[in-house]
């Protein structure tokens, strides 16, 4: 049977403004289908975003949302959940949003391991506002202000993650759409700050400035870059120069924000 | 006995053309008519359902 997106998604707000063969698109259908996997209640989800393309996602969905700031996603999604602890907490947002104007909170956010879930959608350039380049361009590659190629070595979403105390760091593409909706039902389902990374692609912005001639091709080079965490234990630095791990690259225990909040709340009225 | 054969409903106000169901259909059910994507050869379908959990613009239904 077809799955019934239509169910979460807010009526007379399709077609959504993603380019011809975006793949946020595909994401939102992951995530919908994930939701629906864990049977969250729509009125006792929230879907943070920031500014940009991925983040127009949460005016698509009926549920509760909210549109913020640019990289300001974590910081008001940590207010959503310090007032309503009970509340599941989904953000969305891109590899610029989340990593370069939001890199400060997005750290900070990994640190405090609140129990939220952040899906950064990684299409390694700034799209919305003319293509610019993004803290996750490769060396190299072309963006509207690097037109000779860009010098700066680019982020590695999942490693700065981990870094910096998230608890829950996994990665997947948009090629592989049957991954994206496991990994974001495990990260919903782990108490603790979630990061889900998910490789995109950018068709318009980035793909026509770097030889990339069709979506199609965009969608290979994912299938192609994509190696699972498995099948790399077994493999050579040789054989994964240039391919990117995909799957659950981190997975720890460790007490939770607003448990501990709670325990401070209890300590303070005790000593009253 | 006949093949029960699926529907496939294309939503032609949502799509916008990006090849991405036409190229990843194994059977090639389905071709571009112009900017939208449309059926060519029901009779192939082997109901995958790449197509429509592909579509990133909600366009593509199959009911096997």
């Amino acid at each position: 049977m077809a799955f019934d997106y239509d169910k979460y998604i807010r009526p007379g707000k399709l077609p959504h403004i993603w380019c011809p063969g975006c793949g946020h698109g595909i994401v939102m259908k992951g995530l919908i289908r994930a939701i629906d996997a864990v049977g969250l209640e729509k009125n006792n989800t929230a879907i943070v975003s920031g500014i940009g393309c991925a983040s127009r996602l949460p005016g698509y969905m009926d549920c509760c949302t909210l549109h913020t700031a640019h990289g300001r996603a974590a910081a008001f999604a940590t207010g959503v959940k310090m007032a309503r602890p009970e509340m599941n907490v989904i953000l969305v947002g891109g590899d610029g949003d989340g990593t370069a104007i939001g890199g400060n909170h997005f750290i900070h956010a990994c640190r405090r391991n609140i129990d939220m879930t952040y899906i950064i959608m990684n299409n390694n350039i700034y799209g919305m506002t003319g293509g610019q380049f993004s803290p996750c361009t490769p060396t190299g590659a072309k963006a509207s202000t690097t037109p000779y190629g860009n010098p700066d070595p680019a982020f590695d979403v999942a490693k700065l993650a981990i870094g910096a105390g998230a608890t829950f760091v996994a990665r997947g593409t948009a090629y592989h759409a049957t991954q994206i909706d496991k990994l974001i039902v495990e990260a919903i389902q782990h108490k603790g700050f979630s990061v889900v990374e998910i490789l995109d692609d950018c068709p318009t912005t980035y793909g026509r400035r770097n030889k990339f001639r069709s979506v199609i091709e965009m969608m290979n080079r994912l299938k192609e870059v994509a190696v699972p965490v498995k099948a790399a234990e077994k493999m050579t630095p040789e054989q994964l120069e240039g391919k990117i791990l995909t799957g659950v690259l981190h997975k720890v225990e460790k007490p939770e924000y607003t448990a501990e909040y709670a325990k401070v709340i209890e300590r303070a009225q005790a000593a009253k | 006995m006949e093949k029960k054969l699926p529907t496939i409903e294309i939503i032609e106000k949502y799509c916008k053309g990006c090849h991405i169901c036409v190229e990843f259909c194994p059977t090639k059910v389905l071709e571009m008519k112009g900017f939208v994507a449309s059926v060519k050869n029901l009779e192939a379908c082997i109901k995958c359902m790449q197509c429509e959990l592909r579509c990133p613009d909600f366009a593509i239904k199959v009911t096997p």
